[in-house]
């Protein structure tokens, strides 16, 4: 990688009834939004066990991003409820380690939703910019130093 | 009749208690020292470096090591018992995982040298003096080990043929260990020598685990007695069984304390804390933000509790919190 500016490399964990179609559907209505975002499709935000997002992070993402069903249309009743009660223990637990809050985020966004997935998108790229490269244990430094040998 | 096998014991950081279930073999100590010879044994007998630099390859079978790492001396130590020795065996929670000793990781170098030596209320150091790597003493060059920036797990430092889980590993165990490297009847290299499954299935309130758990806050040891008999969950305790190995023969349950998770992850869960806090979370009767918050603030530390003996070998290692010095 050339060193240029710093881009956030963020995972986005995406439900795959709600959110990923959203973000299709930002996709599809040309909506421009950064690229950051690596989108990983899962089956539903609450099979988005926290060591997901703990690892993304360990192994050098700069943030991640959580997305399911809106409180009460989850596909399967109600995964997305146990997302919902992880998150602020997660966060917590983070703030422990040191890991700013603004790069990890739960958001609900719904099939129809394509303007707010790329609104979230933007927003959440431009807090994690504004962070810095979280560069856990120095994989990120390493990941660069790799691909530019 | 063949020689006896020879086998050594050594400590890092640790607190002793793990020498503390050789002692506690009690009078089968006594068959122990029948069927082996202790080489080393820093704890109870006087060796020195030199003397473990002078055994001949292989002539030591085996090398019990506790405590984690986190002194250039101790990684000097276990380096040579690594290359002396066929076998190395990670003895106890904090060589397998980093153990209590590894909390430290919560804190920098720093920090830890600040309260040690300049805030701790027993000490008066208006000087500000630091331990030095090297100082001259009276025309002498003294030297002291590096004091890394991170506690370190045993196989962070060195190749590690077995695990022994634990704080510290029940006799029981430690007794089995030592008849199945005596037999050669040992799993594949790299094994923790404990069963696979979560601490729940052996739990003797297992019976009173409700069929849905739910909590809404958490209770506090501190404040609070457990019902003896019932399942510490199903009450809002905090118990790590889920999320950790069994093998430990339940003692701090039968104390009417919940697991605080010293045997460590079942096998292929990657991180004991988060599993945990999946687990715990997934549990909660929260359904808004708002009370899953409140849920997440009545337990006051979830990483001295989700990692209370794992956190140098969790996913994350250390934290990278700054606090001002």
């Amino acid at each position: 990688m050339a060193a240029g500016p710093f881009e956030p490399k963020i995972v986005g964990f995406l439900c795959r009834w709600c959110s990923y179609t959203g973000a299709d559907l930002a996709g599809t209505s040309r909506i421009q939004y950064p690229p950051n975002v690596t989108p990983i499709r899962v089956m539903c935000s609450g099979r988005v066990d926290p060591t997901f997002i703990v690892k993304a992070l360990a192994d050098g993402a700069d943030g991640v991003l959580v997305a399911g069903c809106h409180p009460g249309d989850c596909h399967y009743q109600e995964g997305n409820y146990k997302t919902m009660r992880r998150f602020p223990m997660l966060l917590k637990l983070l703030d422990q380690f040191g890991i700013e809050r603004d790069r990890v985020r739960l958001e609900w966004v719904s099939a129809s939703e394509g303007e707010r997935f790329a609104a979230v998108v933007k927003d959440l790229t431009e807090k994690v910019r504004a962070l810095g490269p979280l560069n856990w244990n120095g994989k990120r430094a390493a990941a660069a130093a790799a691909q530019s040998a | 009749m063949a020689a006896k096998p020879k086998v050594a014991f050594y400590w890092c950081a640790s607190c002793g208690g793990c020498e503390e279930t050789v002692v506690d073999l009690h009078e089968d100590v006594l068959k122990v020292v029948e069927a082996v010879d202790i080489a080393l044994w820093p704890v109870a007998l006087d060796f020195k470096l030199k003397d473990v630099q002078a055994w001949k390859p292989g002539e030591v079978a085996v090398a019990f090591i506790n405590g984690a790492v986190r002194l250039s001396e101790q990684e000097e130590w276990v380096k040579l018992l690594r290359e002396k020795c066929p076998l190395v065996v990670a003895f106890g929670s904090c060589a397998h995982l980093g153990g209590i000793p590894g909390l430290a990781n919560d804190k920098t170098r720093d920090e830890i040298f600040a309260n040690k030596y300049f805030r701790s209320p027993t000490v008066d150091n208006p000087g500000k003096t630091l331990p030095q790597e090297h100082c001259r003493v009276n025309g002498y060059e003294l030297e002291l080990p590096n004091f890394w920036k991170e506690v370190k797990t045993l196989d962070q430092v060195i190749e590690v043929d077995y695990y022994l889980p634990g704080c510290p590993p029940p006799t029981s165990t430690v007794a089995a260990a030592v008849g199945a490297i005596l037999k050669g009847e040992l799993p594949p290299k790299g094994s923790v020598l404990a069963p696979e499954k979560s601490l729940c299935e052996s739990c003797p309130r297992k019976d009173s685990k409700p069929e849905r758990l739910s909590i809404s806050r958490f209770k506090r040891i501190a404040t609070s007695i457990p019902d003896p008999e019932k399942c510490f969950l199903a009450e809002g305790y905090l118990c790590m069984g889920p999320a950790t190995r069994s093998g430990c023969g339940e003692r701090c349950l039968h104390g009417n304390m919940p697991c605080r998770g010293c045997f460590g992850p079942t096998p292929g869960s990657l991180d004991q804390g988060t599993k945990m806090l999946s687990t715990i979370c997934s549990l909660g009767e929260a359904d808004t933000d708002e009370t899953a918050q409140a849920y997440a603030d009545s337990l006051v530390d979830p990483l001295g509790t989700f990692y209370r003996f794992s956190l140098p070998a969790s996913l994350l290692r250390r934290s990278r919190r700054q606090e001002p010095v």
